[in-house]
């Protein structure tokens, strides 16, 4: 039996107060296995990219708990969950979030100055292809090579855990499954737990475990014994 | 409403912190103008009612004895609508609470009606009975700095002999705003007094029987001045009179005349230079503004909005704010200039106020705001209407750093990566940082400019009072006395040091320009008081010339080696011919000195002096204080420490103390300018830091990158600032700067260190103010925020 990189026991999240409230979760229980790819599936304001952010260590809940391993992330300090954000966590934006006055290798090296166990900038740009492209500005890349940079940052201080909300949101299908194929190969070859929030119900394809969100709760969890790589995916 | 009016007041709403600031300085700069030039209105106004009401003289015209019969003679002058002769003299007053007698003027009222002109403004207790020739008004301020009330006994010297007086009332008067002992220049409410007696009592301590020693007349609107003068002088020449000379001449109309100007130098020289500041950052302010809504415009023109549309729509934001700063600098400068305008209503003695307004100023505030603010909107809006609507449905393209990346190499080994982030911004956008940089600057330099001022001040007090006279004590006598009376002080036990100085009241003319005052005449080998040049090496007097202070020379528009007429106001009244031979550093007054023994030979009066500074032993002051009280040829003994506050008192409540509402004001625009620069560059900013923030820098690590930017353009704006300052200590120097006293525009190392430490403090507050909300800040909420 693998260990479980999160769980969640009864974890809400509630905006608001009084009649304005929006309970963005209602309540969640989840076991989410290391070294697995997970897709969170949901129509937008199901609560998915609440949970990601919850358990990513930008949020906190309202109530009910949320573990990294088996440190609760509800009792952290800000200062703690700095730390855990650090040095376990990766993330990847649909907007990128480059510092477009550093080069695609500072921005990466703005990581691996402060992580614990880092790989180096190059090797990081080179999984994701961009080993020729080390000291263009993000104006001078793509959207998709600018993902990509997003992709080397991530990882570069090998996570334990890669959360990417919407990666390919704002990519054409051919630069999307690209960067879908980056992500594959970190969950294979770093053996990190890879969550991937999105609303492309075909990306589920490629999880291992594919969990269903509606109106802040967890409506199903499919296992997927049929993984297809990202070419195979219909964009 | 309009959809895009809601957008436009919830905007206001959502930018309210920076709103607010950017008014406020505007406002500032408004309020300063509105302010001051609402004072000086007022004052003006003020004085003027004043002097109408009670009748003030247009021309005073001193005699030695002139028999009543002149009054029809002059009356028929060609241009004098009223005469009224009285008889003024010289007094000393005795009180149980000094040492030293206090001078005094005792001026005569009619008997049996109200003074035709120099009307008294009676505050407390009752007229006098002409009846009573006990029976006197003494002047409202120096009976409350000595606690004296209707009803009290004072004890006076007049013309030598010692009398008894009943305290009956006590007034004002538009003639004596201002009360200074003759040869001083410097008011002190408690050494010197002026008394209002019946015409009957004093004609009779004088022996002015059917007889008048001065002159008031009043001219019909349109009459030549200069006539009329010249009318008197032929009529009393006769009977001794040194000069008839017109209300700009008066001591009291003078100062108070010389302070007004003083505040309408500063009021005409130092709010536009605020203002000009604050109009400054308005555009810069408004220019990153509208830069930061970029997307937002590229969004509406997709939804439809022509170019038009949307440029009025941010013109109204701007407008809002710019013309809500100014409202707000309007109502501010009212309020500042009513609670200022108390301030001097009492330091100037006027007995009601006036309150006027210069409509100019509001005008001139608000369309100066409402131009640099529209200026700086549609500068930026011409760039950003050549945005494509696409822009606004695109990711937001990261900003395009490739250029800056040659400076960096050479620097990259020694920075990490939230430095270079830093340098590469500042590299960047050269423009945009060199407006932070030269708003900071200009705060800087208001500050460097403004707290120099005060050096200045006190550069002028000590170079006033330790520099240019070292004495403890200054004696004047009653008349031009013998050399012998130095001799009598010189044997006094305890005193150590006396220097024999004439002062020869006179007209100095050079063509057009004259000038009313005093030729002081000091020793060769004088220590005590001295006439020194601009490096303070003291200037020889030997060389036969006249020697003028700075202020005297730009008055009458002269230089060293002119010739300069002298209309000597004393004895025989020659006119003398004397060359310029130096100009001298005075701050205080407007002095011109002589050789003694030149001084005269020129009048054919030798060995004669009027007066003697002297050093004396401090254990036996109190002794000597009674001796000179017992000498008959003196009339006054005024003491440099005396003397010294009273001139502290007046720059800290005169025009002068302005420069604290000033320097207040200055700080506050500082700091509104450092808080906008750290609020834009976080506004810019907030997306990045919060990318910063997730992948696991520290609110610390994280606020370096924006305090950073903020500490290297604040850093650079300090020297330019100091520069800046430098150059503008100059102009607001010669604001303050009155014929009164000057105050020099002086480099002070400690003012520039002062006004560094304000703007860095204003720096670290605003540092701290923004990093109170990059710690505050949502991540999620920032990262969803696109720019």
């Amino acid at each position: 039996m693998r260990k479980n990189t999160f769980s969640t026991k009864g974890l809400t999240k509630v905006y608001g107060e009084g009649r304005s409230a929006v309970h963005a979760l209602r309540g969640v229980d989840l076991d989410i296995p290391e070294g697995e790819i997970v897709v969170l599936l949901g129509p937008s304001g199901s609560g998915k990219s609440t949970l990601l952010n919850i358990i990513g260590g930008l949020d906190r809940g309202t109530d009910g708990d949320a573990f990294f391993q088996d440190q609760n992330l509800s009792e952290m300090t800000d200062k703690q969950l700095t730390l855990y954000r650090r040095n376990h966590v990766g993330f990847v934006f649909q907007f990128y979030n480059l510092m477009p006055s550093l080069t695609a290798r500072e921005n990466v090296e703005l990581v691996t100055e402060i992580a614990n166990d880092p790989m180096d900038p190059d090797d990081a740009l080179a999984m994701v292809g961009l080993r020729e492209r080390v000291d263009h500005f993000p104006a001078q890349l793509s959207g998709g090579e600018q993902q990509r940079v997003a992709i080397a940052r991530a990882v570069a201080k090998n996570p334990t855990v890669l959360f990417c909300d919407e990666p390919t949101g704002a990519l054409d299908s051919m630069t999307g499954r690209a960067v879908l194929n980056v992500l594959k190969d970190v969950n294979e070859k770093l053996g990190a737990t890879v969550l991937i929030v999105t609303h492309a119900a075909s990306q589920a394809a490629m999880a291992d475990r594919v969990i269903h969100f509606a109106d802040g709760a967890i409506r199903e969890v499919v296992m997927n014994k049929n993984k297809l790589t990202p070419e195979e995916i219909d964009w | 409403m309009s959809p895009l009016d809601h957008k436009l007041l919830r905007d206001l709403w959502r930018m309210k912190g920076q709103a607010i600031a950017i008014g406020m300085v505007i406002a500032l700069g408004v309020g300063m103008l509105v302010m001051m030039t609402g004072l000086v209105t007022s004052l003006n106004e003020t004085r003027n009612a004043y002097y109408e009401r009670y009748r003030l003289a247009d021309v005073f015209a001193p005699v030695t004895r002139a028999p009543d019969r002149l009054v029809g003679r002059l009356t028929a002058i060609a241009g004098v609508s009223a005469v009224e002769p009285r008889v003024v003299g010289g007094a000393l007053i005795d009180l149980a609470d000094k040492d030293l007698p206090v001078q005094a003027q005792a001026i005569s009222l009619p008997d049996l009606r109200d003074p035709r002109l120099n009307d008294v403004f009676l505050t407390d207790g009752r007229m006098i009975d002409s009846d009573h020739t006990d029976e006197i008004l003494l002047l409202q301020s120096f009976a409350n700095a000595h606690g004296l009330r209707p009803g009290d006994r004072i004890q006076a010297t007049m013309n030598g002999a010692r009398r008894s007086f009943r305290i009956v009332g006590l007034a004002q008067s538009p003639e004596f705003l201002y009360v200074t002992a003759p040869g001083e220049l410097i008011a002190d409410d408690a050494r010197f007094g002026v008394i209002w007696m019946s015409r009957a009592g004093l004609a009779a301590a004088y022996d002015m029987q059917g007889a008048f020693n001065e002159a008031l007349l009043s001219l019909s609107r349109g009459a030549n001045e200069a006539a009329v003068l010249d009318a008197v002088d032929r009529i009393l020449a006769p009977y001794g009179g040194t000069g008839a000379y017109p209300l700009a001449d008066q001591t009291s109309n003078l100062i108070v005349s010389e302070e007004i100007g003083g505040l309408e130098a500063a009021s005409t020289g130092v709010p536009p230079i605020f203002l000009g500041v604050a109009a400054f950052l308005l555009y810069i302010v408004i220019n990153r503004m509208v830069q930061s809504e970029r997307e937002e415009i590229g969004l509406m023109k997709a939804f439809g909005y022509t170019n038009a549309e949307v440029g009025w729509h941010y013109f109204k934001l701007v407008m809002a704010i710019a013309v809500g700063g100014a409202l707000a600098g309007c109502l501010m400068g009212i309020a500042g200039g009513r609670a200022l305008i108390q301030v001097y209503v009492t330091y100037f003695k006027f007995p009601f106020l006036v309150f006027g307004l210069d409509p100019a100023s509001f005008v001139i505030g608000v369309s100066v705001s409402i131009f640099s603010a529209s200026v700086g909107g549609l500068l930026v809006l011409r760039s950003v209407f050549a945005l494509t609507p696409a822009s606004a449905m695109r990711a937001p393209a990261p900003a395009d750093y490739s250029r800056t990346g040659a400076i960096g190499h050479a620097l990259n080994r020694f920075l990490d990566q939230p430095s270079r982030m830093v340098v590469r911004r500042i590299t960047r956008q050269p423009g945009r940082m060199a407006g932070a940089m030269i708003g900071i600057a200009c705060g800087m330099a208001l500050c460097v400019s403004m707290i120099t001022i005060y050096a200045g001040f006190s550069r002028t007090i000590d170079l006033t009072f330790n520099v240019i006279d070292r004495s403890d004590v200054t004696v004047s006598f009653t008349h031009a006395a013998s050399e012998s009376t130095i001799f009598e002080l010189r044997r006094m036990q305890g005193v150590t040091l006396v220097e024999p100085v004439r002062h020869v009241p006179a007209v100095l003319r050079n063509g057009l320009d004259t000038h009313r005052g005093v030729i002081t005449g000091l020793g060769p080998d004088a220590r005590l008081a001295r006439a020194l040049d601009a490096d303070l090496a003291e200037i020889p007097l030997q060389t036969g010339g006249i020697v003028l202070a700075t202020a005297l020379a730009d008055i009458l528009n002269i230089r060293p080696g002119d010739m300069l007429t002298v209309e000597v106001r004393e004895g025989r009244q020659p006119v003398l011919q004397i060359p310029v031979t130096a100009v001298a550093e005075s701050l205080l007054g407007s002095p011109s000195y002589m050789d003694l023994a030149k001084l005269n030979r020129a009048l054919r009066e030798p060995n004669r002096v009027s007066g003697a500074y002297l050093t004396i032993d401090e254990a036996r002051a109190t002794d000597i204080y009674k001796a000179l009280q017992d000498m008959p040829t003196v009339a006054g003994v005024s003491l440099k420490s005396d003397a010294q506050v009273s001139f502290q008192t007046l720059m800290d409540t005169g025009a002068g103390a302005i420069r604290y509402v000033m320097g207040a004001i200055a700080f506050i625009i500082t700091f509104g300018i450092v808080y906008n620069a750290a609020r834009i560059a976080y506004a810019e900013r907030s997306r990045d830091l919060a990318s910063l923030r997730v992948i696991g820098f520290t609110r610390g690590e994280a606020a370096f990158v924006l305090l950073g930017e903020l500490a290297v353009v604040t850093l650079v704006a300090l020297p330019l600032g100091a520069l800046m300052g430098y150059y503008l200590s100059f102009g607001i120097a010669a604001g303050f700067s009155s014929e009164l006293y000057q105050i020099p525009a002086i480099f002070d190392a400690a003012s520039y260190g002062f006004a560094a430490m304000v703007v860095i403090g204003a720096a670290v507050g605003s540092g701290w103010l923004v990093k109170r909300d990059i710690d505050r800040a949502e991540l999620v909420s920032a990262l969803k925020t696109r720019e």
